[in-house]
């Protein structure tokens, strides 16, 4: 028998990232990075987890920072979320996306 | 310095930069003689005209016209200590010398500003340091790049930003500019190949000032090279190589290294969490978040906008009207709204001028700028590089000796067209 997983659609800007992050799911992770062509790993949803948590701390992140995590190191965090490293995984994490404030 | 009678009260100032002697003098000039000591403490006895560092390369200034000494911007009553401080005491209200002595406060101010460590980027300050690899943001820097732009005949000329978070974000593009401008006046810009990279996604990171920037560098005929967050450098190769193990390769490079807080920051555990040694400020009072009786401004803090002398000036006037406030018990009601300005130069005798703050980006319209009359927002204009120059002398006299500027502290949209893209 098959098991059909209904994940709700979640709402979205333009550019993917969620407009409430609250709203956010493990399974619409997964669903996000599978988009992008990652399967996500328990390293991952570290990484997820923690980003989510600076969120609710109110911290403005850097990959300099995700880099100072104790989770990965910069070239770890490369290797996780390839391209831009902050931008995929912040999506992924359902917050908003970075910003740079210079 | 001066004997502290007891019932006299220590205001402490930890660096004798731009904002540190802005402070110095906008307080001095607001607190009675008798009731408070002002002491700068500050390890270097000579002032740099931190600005005038990205004309040096080029021949514009001489290393001679940069440089003055700290205690002739020191009004009367303020006391400059020469001295090297190793760590902040918060719990206990003092600081500590590296030789051994302490000083005593009531209230602290940290103005110890950023400095570039090329040492945090393997293979940076390595075989090709001051040969082939070179940065500007330094005094040394920059006069051995003069040196070798002098003799040097083309080839790939590479700018590279290490970090996001850096001193003056504009004058690595403005370099590009300047070098495009000299390259061509020696006649041999077409054999030089300039590239510019970037661990941003675009040249700058506004969107307006972006668009124009961009369409700058292109008219100009500079690469650039966004997304590269740079790992090391492979000194034999003479390539960059990116985290994600791009390459890009050089014959000479302009290095902006990465940008940190004072080492004092980092030995008293007051640093943020990324490591840079810059203090966790709140962005509207400028008040420490370690303790209430620390403040922070200029290059120090953490705060989300750009690290400039404008920047500086404008909490300055912000920050001395609250710690009046804190003095007096009263709550800190004067908030810094994030306002920048700064011009960038683009070479051939023009500059761009741009104004914004946490919440508006950079736009085009015109600034009222007082005697030289309003001046265009986000084009390149002569008068702009006018303004840009006659600053030097603005520094000098007005900006650092506190007296007033007739420029406002809060950014003003007069003058700016703001069109539907506004942030709110």
């Amino acid at each position: 028998m098959e098991t059909i997983v209904n994940v709700p659609v979640l709402a979205t800007n333009e550019e993917g990232y969620l407009k409430n992050y609250k709203d956010w799911t493990e399974q619409w992770a997964i669903d996000v990075a599978a988009g992008n062509g990652i399967q996500l790993t328990d390293k991952h949803f570290q990484v997820i987890r923690w980003l989510r948590q600076k969120q609710d701390e109110g911290v403005a992140l850097t990959i300099r920072k995700v880099g100072h995590s104790g989770i990965v190191d910069i070239k770890q965090f490369y290797q996780l979320f390839p391209g831009g490293p902050l931008k995929l995984s912040s999506k992924i994490a359902g917050i908003p996306k970075p910003v740079s404030c210079i | 310095m001066a004997i502290n009678q007891e019932n006299m009260k220590d205001l402490l100032i930890l660096g004798g930069g731009t904002a540190g002697t802005m402070m110095a003098n906008k307080l001095r000039k607001a607190l009675h003689a008798e009731d408070w000591v002002i002491t700068v403490v500050d390890k270097d006895p000579l002032h740099y005209y931190q600005p005038g560092f990205l004309f040096i390369p080029f021949g514009i200034y001489q290393p001679e016209d940069v440089i003055r000494r700290k205690i002739e911007f020191m009004g009367e009553g303020i006391d400059l200590l020469i001295r090297d401080v190793s760590e902040i005491k918060p719990e206990e209200n003092k600081v500590l010398l590296k030789d051994g002595g302490e000083l005593p406060y009531d209230i602290l101010i940290i103005a110890t500003g950023s400095q570039v460590v090329p040492e945090e980027t393997e293979g940076l300050k390595d075989a090709l340091w001051y040969k082939d690899i070179f940065d500007f943001y330094t005094y040394e820097g920059s006069t051995e790049l003069a040196k070798k732009l002098k003799t040097w005949n083309g080839g790939k000329l590479v700018i590279n930003l290490s970090e996001s978070i850096i001193k003056c974000p504009v004058a690595p593009l403005e370099f590009c500019f300047l070098a495009d401008a000299y390259f061509s006046e020696r006649g041999i810009r077409d054999k030089v190949e300039i590239s510019y990279v970037t661990p941003l996604s675009g040249a700058f990171t506004k969107p307006k000032a972006t668009r124009m920037l961009s369409s700058l560098l292109g008219e100009k005929n500079i690469k650039v090279i966004p997304d590269f967050y740079v790992y090391k450098v492979d000194n034999d190769r003479k390539v960059l190589v990116s985290y994600d193990e791009r390459e890009v390769p050089f014959d000479l490079l302009v290095t902006i290294p990465v940008n940190k807080g004072s080492d004092v920051i980092g030995n008293s555990g007051m640093g943020d969490e990324d490591g840079l040694n810059f203090v966790p400020t709140d962005k509207f009072t400028l008040q420490s978040k370690k303790a209430q009786n620390i403040f922070v401004l200029g290059d120090a803090t953490n705060v989300p906008t750009s690290k400039a002398g404008s920047v500086a000036h404008f909490e300055a006037e912000i920050l001395t009207e609250n710690i009046l406030s804190f003095i007096k018990g009263l709550p800190l009601e004067a908030r810094f709204d994030g306002h920048s300005n700064c011009f960038i130069e683009t070479g051939f005798g023009k500059a761009v001028l741009i104004d914004f703050n946490y919440n508006t980006e950079p736009l085009k319209g015109t600034f009222p700028f007082p005697v030289v009359g309003p001046l265009g927002l986000l084009k390149e204009s002569r008068a702009n590089h006018w303004g840009k120059l006659a600053f030097r002398w603005v520094y000098w006299h007005l900006l650092l000796t506190g007296k007033k500027i007739p420029v406002s502290t809060k950014m003003s949209m007069a003058g700016k067209e703001t069109g539907e893209e506004v942030a709110v």
